[in-house]
């Protein structure tokens, strides 16, 4: 029996290691870009939701799988050595808002979530002395938690690699194949792979999948920009930060990230159905993330402390409900599409789920391999670790004594590790994406105008072409065009 | 634990100027660099402009700084390359000292000093300090990382080139892709003044036929994957974007030359007073920190400098000053600040303890012909035909004229037309 996951965000990989449980399961997880995770799990923002924020009344899928997401991140991102921290959650109010901000206890009282409760202004700056003076009271939520979204993705696929499923990056499904009724697998433009089951949790693109065997939902793209500033900034509060949702506006995030960034956003712009590939920031939107987060906070770090930003674009399925079906017609295609926010929160418990109904709608009898291992563990790192530890692994290994990256403290040791694992999951190609990602090289206030040549030096030697010819963010995109006299010895600008 | 009687953080051109200084007068120090030999930036740099004032002679930054790494070599001064300065804090054996630790291949290096001497240099403004806004495209380099990678790693970062901000370093990179074959596009400043030297003006713009288009502003990169071009607007005189002169430029590489920033990070870690004007450390005469006693300050760490000469000068200053502080110990001081009028946009060092003679290194806000620089309480004026943003104005005020001053607790400095 095989099972093929289309995508691999945050959702697909989710699916791909609890399938991976499994014995006499062949599991395939393809992915149309060089990586895992590249799309909108690389780029939002990182929040383990309460789950007070869903209406099971209106979604019940929503409230019932956040609610159950947010606990199990605790034991997953245990297992797999993923950061996470769970600083808590004030959604502040403003004037004229407390009604809305009355409707979250209730519904975290419908949907059993601990410890939520409304706070007077008082008692929010005692916690939290940033915010600002215009917030009569904060809805606190002390189960809220922060994650690096494509470091759970990468460790999720580490994982369900090691268990034995079979990972296809630059593999982009064309269509799904059905014949008699049944999936029969996928076209893709590395050809025809079959499979029996087929979950479509392509993300963005979910719904141009789906029509290929006539379902024909539309998901609408939508954008939202983010602005990450330096770790060293004055005005960074402790907690994740956000106002009551209102008509007017859902306001946006202010929260420091696993990596101890200050992080602002998201903007939400809709983008026309044909933008679905556009992450691309805008002036407006970043004047428009300062504007709502000075609203939040007494003050901002100055600008000259943005360290860069960026923009991701998430699925936003009609009604707002994620579309998760197991079909009868054809026989062994699954939606998982549509995942919107909760969706990041909620991937564990959505993976769980997803996997129960492929088994009763598809009577599949499965037995847990004894040899699967539920634990991974992250690349060692050297920054901010201990003198005694850092002097211990430089004595095992002194190329954790070369420090590569200056701003984030990364070390040669950390790069060819994260190479290694590059490998290991299978990748085609070593993009210098991957490896900031995994090293956290390249990810300082320089942004790797000292380091990336270095680590693009070393992605050379490995791979064993020219450096010029090293990948930076896909399959097609070059560091350089060739070596220095190339051009001047008959080369063209073209 | 290892004492030296100075510990010198980064072995560029300040901190080897230093070093030497302090050899040359009996003191020991040990020179900790992060990079893969000692030299730093001019390692990197094959245009000449180096040395003139220093050795007396025009040499490119490789042939001078292989000088300077000679007489290191020769005077024998310690250095320790690959290490990287994690922590530096108060020592347990207590004030004056300070304890150093660093990670090197060679393993974790800690030592302890009165003295430090910080010379990590600058590093350079990247796309997003600038805001220019858009998608993550690969072709953005920053000017000093593409000078790496021709000069240093020998490729070429692209065929068709499009440098942002008309500093030294982007011009000069412009003259290097010419060279190179590669199609320079433009290069786009924001003021309505280049920002780079004019000798850099007429030797790598004027002479290779590239364009510079002033009073405009890159706004957006364009392109799926790779830059494929920059949509830029140009700004009125408070530069703000004038609606509907977009203009897109075709390229496939952008070369960001936005300006240097003094790195700092381990002296912001240690609480040491910035200047948000030179967004380095306040220091006063002797380049000592104002705020933390026994940490100097050289170099592009303390501002950006358009001179290698300076640079040197100024390792060469914090050198004096550590050694007087190791000679004399820690003396009371009495400080005067500087405080800066019509014209002047940064000048360090910002207190002057009026005991030596002073050399000062400004910069003003806009170009001006005819002008004179004044401190009026001292009655003293230096006249200039023509001041510019880009060239630094360095100066010297005689101990002779400061002396008077001790009463008062601050001195004006302001450009005015003669």
């Amino acid at each position: 029996m095989r099972i093929l996951v289309i995508g691999s965000g945050i959702v697909g990989a989710s699916i791909a290691r609890i399938a991976s449980m499994y014995r006499d399961l062949d599991v395939y997880l393809v992915e149309r870009e060089a990586d895992v995770g590249w799309g909108a799990s690389k780029a939002n923002t990182g929040i383990i939701h309460p789950g007070h924020e869903e209406d099971p009344r209106l979604y019940p899928f929503r409230a019932k799988l956040c609610v159950e997401g947010n606990r199990l991140w605790k034991s997953w991102a245990r297992d797999l050595d993923i950061p996470i921290k769970f600083p808590g959650e004030l959604m502040l109010v403003f004037e004229g808002f407390e009604s809305e901000a009355r409707r979250y206890i209730d519904l975290a009282r419908i949907n059993g979530i601990p410890g939520v409760r409304l706070l007077y202004h008082d008692e929010v700056e005692r916690m939290e002395p940033l915010i600002s003076d215009e917030a009569v009271a904060a809805v606190w939520a002390p189960t809220a938690g922060i994650i690096s979204p494509i470091d759970a993705v990468i460790a999720l696929v580490e994982n369900a690699v090691s268990n034995g499923i079979k990972l296809l990056t630059e593999t982009e499904v064309k269509r799904v194949i059905v014949s008699d009724g049944r999936v029969r697998g996928v076209e893709t433009n590395i050809g025809f792979i079959g499979a029996d089951i087929v979950v479509n949790a392509g993300g963005i693109h979910a719904d141009e999948i789906a029509r290929t065997v006539g379902l024909s939902y539309r998901l609408k793209p939508r954008k939202g920009e983010y602005i990450l500033f330096d770790s060293f900034v004055e005005a960074k509060p402790k907690h994740i930060i956000h106002p009551v949702p209102t008509s007017i506006t859902k306001g946006v995030y202010i929260v420091e990230t696993v990596e101890g960034n200050l992080m602002i956003g998201p903007t939400a712009v809709d983008l026309l159905e044909d933008a679905k590939d556009d992450t691309s920031t805008s002036t407006e939107g970043l004047s428009k993330l300062l504007s709502e987060a000075s609203r939040l906070l007494k003050e901002l770090p100055p600008r000259d402390r943005i360290v860069k930003f960026f923009a991701g674009v998430r699925p936003e399925p009609p009604n707002g409900d994620w579309i998760i079906e197991a079909y009868t017609d054809p026989w062994g295609f699954v939606d998982v599409a549509g995942i919107r926010s909760p969706g990041l929160t909620a991937a564990p418990a959505i993976a769980l789920h997803v996997f129960n109904l492929i088994r009763e709608r598809y009577d599949l009898k499965l037995k847990v391999k004894d040899s699967w291992n539920p634990h991974r563990r992250g690349i060692a790192r050297i920054k901010d670790k201990p003198k005694q530890l850092i002097k211990r692994l430089v004595e095992e290994d002194s190329r954790y004594g070369s420090i590569v990256c200056w701003c984030n403290m990364v070390s040669e040791a950390e790069i060819l590790e994260a190479i290694g694992r590059m490998k290991s999951i299978g990748l085609k190609t070593i993009t210098l994406d991957g490896v900031k990602f995994r090293s956290k090289a390249m990810y300082g206030f320089c942004q790797g105008s000292f380091c990336r040549a270095r680590i693009a030096y070393i992605v050379s030697k490995i791979e064993g072409i020219p450096l010029w010819d090293v990948r930076v963010n896909s399959t097609e995109s070059k560091l350089g065009v060739g070596d220095v006299k190339s051009l001047v010895k008959g080369g063209s600008y073209d | 634990m290892t004492r030296y009687d100075t510990i010198v953080i980064g072995g560029g051109p300040a901190g080897l100027s230093a070093a030497l200084k302090l050899k040359a007068k009996g003191f020991d120090s040990l020179v900790i660099e992060s990079g893969d030999r000692i030299g730093g930036i001019p390692l990197q740099c094959i245009h000449p402009g180096f040395g003139l004032h220093y050795l007396g002679e025009d040499l490119t930054g490789t042939e001078f700084i292989h000088r300077l790494i000679g007489m290191v070599e020769d005077q024998g001064v310690e250095y320790r390359v690959r290490s990287h300065v994690v922590r530096v804090k108060p020592s347990r054996t207590g004030y004056p000292y300070k304890r150093i630790e660093a990670v090197s291949p060679y393993g974790f290096i800690e030592v302890e000093t009165p003295i430090l001497i910080y010379t990590a240099g600058a590093r350079e403004r990247t796309i997003f300090e600038i805001g220019v806004t858009g998608e993550r495209l690969s072709g953005v380099f920053t000017a000093g990382e593409a000078q790496a990678y021709m000069d240093i790693f020998g490729i070429l970062p692209g065929s068709r080139i499009v440098i942002i901000g008309s500093g030294d370093v982007g011009l000069i990179m412009a003259r290097r892709f010419a060279l190179e074959g590669a199609k320079v596009e433009a290069v786009i400043e924001m003021m309505p003044w280049p920002g780079g030297l004019t000798r850099n003006i007429v030797q790598c713009l004027l002479d290779y036929d590239i364009p510079l288009l002033l009073s405009r502003m890159v706004v957006r990169l364009e392109g799926k994957r790779r830059v494929e071009g920059v949509v830029t607007v140009r700004v009125d005189e408070d530069l703000n974007p004038i609606p509907g002169s977009e203009e897109l430029i075709e390229c496939d590489t952008v070369v960001v030359s936005a300006g240097l920033t003094p790195n700092v990070r381990l002296l912001e870690g240690l609480g040491l007073a910035m200047d948000p004007s030179t967004r380095g450390p306040i220091v006063d005469d002797y380049l000592e920190s104002i705020t933390y006693q026994g940490i100097f300050i050289a170099g592009n760490a303390l501002v950006v400098n358009d001179l290698v000469d300076y640079v040197v000068e100024q390792g060469e200053s914090a050198a004096e000053g550590a050694s007087i502080l190791l000679y004399e110990g820690v003396k009371p001081r009495s400080y005067v600040r500087i405080t800066k009028g019509r014209n002047v946009r940064l000048i360090v060092p910002q207190y002057l303890s009026c005991e030596k003679d002073a050399v000062l290194y400004m910069r003003v806000q806009k170009p001006e012909y005819d002008v004179k620089v004044c401190f009026e309480e001292i009655s003293r004026e230096f006249r200039y035909p023509v001041v510019r943003p880009a060239e630094m104005i360095r100066l010297t005020l005689r101990r002779s004229d400061l002396e008077d001053l001790r009463r008062l607790d601050s001195l004006t400095v302001e450009v005015k037309r003669v």
